[in-house]
């Protein structure tokens, strides 16, 4: 019986069970460097996170004062049409809106107090009568910012002197750090109180959208060529190892040869979002390229034969059935190509898109900067309220690029096809 | 002849040759017995005969099952599906033969007075002769050999001219001595038999001829 | 290359009563090849073959791998030219017309030639648009209506309206492999072709869909020609009325199915199709 039990397992020996146990240890070990290899990378990961969060909430904010204005002991007059902004607030201005905004602070702050809020807190409450002319009938109360001392002061930085000002004043109800909404409306200013990120937002988008608009059809459409119809031969070669090469070219490069062709060609666009697009543009085509080509690649040739074969000629061949097959893998390259290209700044310095820019941009040829420009900037500022908008700026940009990467991964699950 | 690349199938034909072989020898045997026995007058040997055409009888059935076995199995082709066509005929015609034979030994002991009949020394040469197209024509099958069954074929004029004779032979007897009629007549069947050989290992040489080329021999009123 | 040789008539020759379908008058062959060389490159993969192709019968290309058979076909409809390297001479001529003069549109040859691929490969559109396809790049129908009527036709043609009417807008991919087969047939169909070429339509399904294809070709023998390439002798002898046997790259015999099947003239022909091969 035992002789038997041997016969059956003659693999168990003492050599072998060393072996196995060894072979389970290895694999044991090999899964826990996987875990902790993804553990750590969430780790960093939920760092930058939390930091960034915990450091933008305050550039979010903005340190305010209560300011109780009575606009029928002083009354003014809104203008009937008020779509156009401008005039409303000139025609404000010139009924001496400032004024009032100072008395009624005076009033309700005292000297001190008064003394604190920005010089252009009367702006703001001009724009917002603009946007509701209701505002100015009866006690309105508003809260307006305060110049940047104060702020740093209540943060608890800044100078000394202003730190008992601003407890009393925020023990009395009249100082607060309030939600900016603002912040994602204004553009660029010297004064942290004063400044947003609207502009280079808005810059931004459209950048991108140049470089869309020129990376996309141009890269796919070299894709197309180098895959279906270039020959295969020396010159082809040499094609694809330069685009290879080119993906991975440092990208202050692309800005100096920006600076070389485009602006000797628009010399008066300097800082305009169209050379910042064209200029990324062609640093984004590379990558769209591989990307592309791969794709193509991997579809399979019995979807081509078929298409051939039912009397379909080259072209629609390509573009009825490689394209649609071909597009989830050339999208996945172009959120790769385009998130690169949101956050590049190098090659932008060097166009010029580092003017300081206090309104946002009205077309494509308009002076513009972008969101990393900005961050870069506002993070050279000493002043602490830059500190936290810096912060609150680079927030921006992760949900800006979130969005963007959501849009092409929900574009690409939609084409995405089983063959 | 190139083998074929799965063995089995050649294993196959060869059994089934073989069979056919064994059966061809046993109805050749089968008749020069019989003759031996009816020339003698030896009633145990034709008891023997008779018995002995239950193998071949056995045979038969074992023919028929290896050659649809092989059909539905091997799916021949061409000069392979030809043969197993002519096997399953041919074996159905040498059971045939074997049954000629036992009918001529069952006369062996309705026959008096040998001595007196003439006949009885031709039937041994017609018998040898067709016993002879017996074997050459399952050489010939063995051997895939047209040409070999083609002259078989030619050899049939002889037993049927034998036939002629031996019944004129018979006939003119019977007139003369009308008591030996019975006896004459046995005599008359059995040479009748043996003429039927003869025509079965004709046919036998066609289905041999049609499975080597694929066509009969084109002479030959079917 | 030799032609077996036979009679039409059924009496005059009883060694070779074939199967009716075999004996039916034909008229001028729909395709006719003449001295037909293939080239890869320098690698020369048929040569010298002269074979007609009829509408009246189904004819099969048979011989062991590497003969050159496949080939042979795609030369049929001009599927080399997708193969950079591919070269072919001699005249191969569609109702009179030489396929490869330069005159001649690839693209129209290829709706009126029209192939089926071993593996099954419907486009990953809707059944509808599978087959809609075709009809609307060659412009076939006019209307809706037109284009609907075109699809139920070849569907019914290929014998899978049935089982399919009731869910056009379903992924062609998601059918079984016997159905896509049968919708890449309905397909090719669908833009009214002159002939059909079938390179080993079955070896990817089960006995089943099989069977159900070949029934479909029996079907379709006559109103469209067509040519099966087949590894298994046993379908070339079910489904074709002239068969053609291919060795490294020559036709080495052509005649009617039965009697290549039981009384081939080439010894290389019984060679391969007994199982004496190799």
């Amino acid at each position: 019986m035992n002789d038997a039990a041997e016969n059956l397992r003659p693999t168990r020996t003492a050599a072998f069970e060393a072996r196995l146990k060894k072979r389970y240890a290895a694999e044991r070990r090999f899964k826990a460097i996987g875990l902790g290899a993804i553990l750590f990378s969430v780790a960093v990961l939920v760092f930058l996170l939390v930091t960034m969060a915990m450091n933008g909430v305050g550039g979010f904010q903005r340190t305010e004062l209560r300011v109780p204005v009575d606009f029928a002991a002083t009354p003014v007059t809104v203008m009937p049409d008020t779509s156009d902004e401008r005039a409303v607030v000139q025609s404000l201005e010139r009924q001496g809106l400032r004024d009032i905004v100072e008395f009624s602070a005076t009033e309700a702050l005292g000297e001190e107090g008064a003394a604190q809020v920005n010089s252009e807190a009367w702006r703001l409450v001009a724009q917002q009568i603009a946007a509701d002319p209701s505002l100015a009938r009866g006690e309105q109360v508003f809260w307006l910012p305060t110049n940047e001392d104060l702020a740093s002061a209540y943060a608890g930085d800044g100078s000394a002197d202003l730190q008992p000002l601003a407890q009393q004043l925020a023990a009395d109800g009249l100082l607060a750090d309030n939600f900016d909404f603002g912040f994602l409306e204004r553009s660029d200013a010297t004064d942290p109180q004063l400044a947003g990120i609207w502009g280079a937002l808005k810059g931004s988008i459209l950048t991108m959208i140049v470089t869309l608009a020129l990376a996309f059809p141009i890269g796919v459409l070299a894709a197309l060529y180098l895959e279906e119809y270039a020959p295969k031969n020396r010159w082809t070669d040499l094609i694809e190892v330069s685009i290879n090469n080119l993906a991975a070219v440092p990208s202050i490069i692309f800005g100096l040869l920006g600076l070389a062709v485009f602006l000797w060609i628009f010399p008066s666009y300097r800082s305009a979002p169209l050379i910042g697009g064209m200029t990324l543009a062609l640093m984004t085509m590379p990558v769209i390229v591989i990307a592309g080509r791969n794709a193509i690649k991997a579809v399979p040739p019995s979807i081509r034969d078929g298409a051939l074969a039912v009397g379909a000629s080259p072209v629609q061949v390509v573009f009825h059935h490689v394209l649609p097959l071909a597009l989830p893998g050339i999208l996945t390259g172009t959120i790769i190509g385009m998130a690169r290209a949101l956050g590049e700044t190098a090659p932008l310095l060097l166009i010029g898109m580092r003017a300081f820019v206090a309104s946002p941009p009205q077309g494509f040829t308009d002076n513009a900067t972008v969101l990393p420009m900005q961050i870069f900037l506002w993070s050279d500022e000493i002043d602490r309220g830059f500190v936290e908008r810096t912060s609150a700026a680079i927030i921006v940009l992760l949900v800006f690029l979130l969005l963007m990467n959501g849009l092409a991964i929900y574009l690409r699950n939609r084409f995405e096809k089983k063959w | 002849m190139v083998e074929h690349t799965v063995k089995a199938f050649d294993e196959d034909i060869t059994r089934l040759r073989g069979l056919i072989a064994e059966m061809g020898g046993l109805a050749e045997v089968a008749i020069q017995q019989a003759l031996q026995a009816l020339v003698q007058g030896d009633e145990e040997l034709a008891a023997e005969v008779v018995e002995r055409d239950a193998k071949l009888d056995a045979l038969e059935t074992e023919v028929d099952a290896m050659a649809v076995r092989i059909l539905a199995l091997r799916a021949p082709m061409a000069d392979d599906l030809r043969e197993i066509v002519a096997a399953l005929k041919i074996g159905g015609v040498v059971e045939r033969i074997g049954d000629y034979a036992k009918n001529i030994a069952k006369r062996v002991g309705r026959i008096e007075g040998r001595s007196h009949f003439e006949p009885l020394t031709l039937l041994p040469a017609m018998g040898e002769l067709a016993a002879e197209m017996v074997h050459d024509v399952l050489t010939a099958y063995a051997a895939r050999d047209p040409v070999m069954a083609r002259e078989v074929i030619e050899r049939d004029d002889k037993v049927d001219a034998f036939y002629d004779s031996i019944f004129r032979n018979l006939v003119s007897h019977m007139v003369e001595n009308p008591a030996t009629i019975s006896s004459a007549a046995q005599l008359l069947f059995v040479a009748r038999n043996l003429e039927r050989v003869g025509d079965h290992a004709t046919n036998v040489a066609e289905m041999v001829h049609y499975s080597a080329t694929g066509t009969y021999p084109d002479d030959i009123e079917r | 290359m030799v032609m077996s040789e036979t009679t039409d008539s059924p009496i005059a020759n009883p060694a070779h009563k074939s199967l009716e379908n075999e004996n039916i008058a034909h008229g001028e062959p729909k395709m006719r090849a003449r001295d037909v060389d293939v080239y890869y490159g320098d690698k020369k993969a048929i040569d010298g073959v002269d074979i007609d192709v009829y509408t009246e019968y189904v004819t099969a290309f048979i011989g062991p791998s590497g003969c050159g058979k496949s080939t042979f076909l795609r030369a049929l409809n001009r599927m080399n030219d997708t193969i950079p390297s591919a070269r072919v001479t001699g005249t191969i001529e569609l109702d009179g017309e030489d396929i490869y003069a330069s005159g001649m549109d690839v693209v129209q040859l290829r709706a009126r030639v029209g192939m089926v691929f071993q593996k099954p490969n419907p486009f990953p559109k809707s059944i509808y648009d599978n087959i809609a396809y075709g009809p609307k790049i060659h412009g076939l129908a006019e209307t809706k209506p037109d284009l609907d009527e075109i699809v139920e036709k070849s569907l019914r043609r290929a014998g899978l309206w049935e089982e399919v009417k009731d869910r056009l807008s379903d992924s062609g991919t998601a059918l079984s492999g016997g159905q896509q087969q049968r919708l890449c047939i309905a397909r090719a169909i669908a833009v009214d072709p002159e002939v059909i070429l079938m390179d080993e339509p079955c070896s990817a399904l089960d006995p089943i869909a099989t069977a159900k294809i070949e029934e479909l070709i029996d079907e379709l023998r006559g109103r469209y020609g067509i040519v099966i390439v087949t590894h298994s002798m046993q379908q070339a002898a079910r489904v074709s009325q002239r068969t053609a046997f291919f060795h490294l790259g020559h036709l080495v015999e052509y005649g009617h199915t039965s009697d290549i099947f039981t009384n081939p003239a080439e010894q290389r022909t019984q060679d391969y199709i007994t199982g004496r091969y190799g």
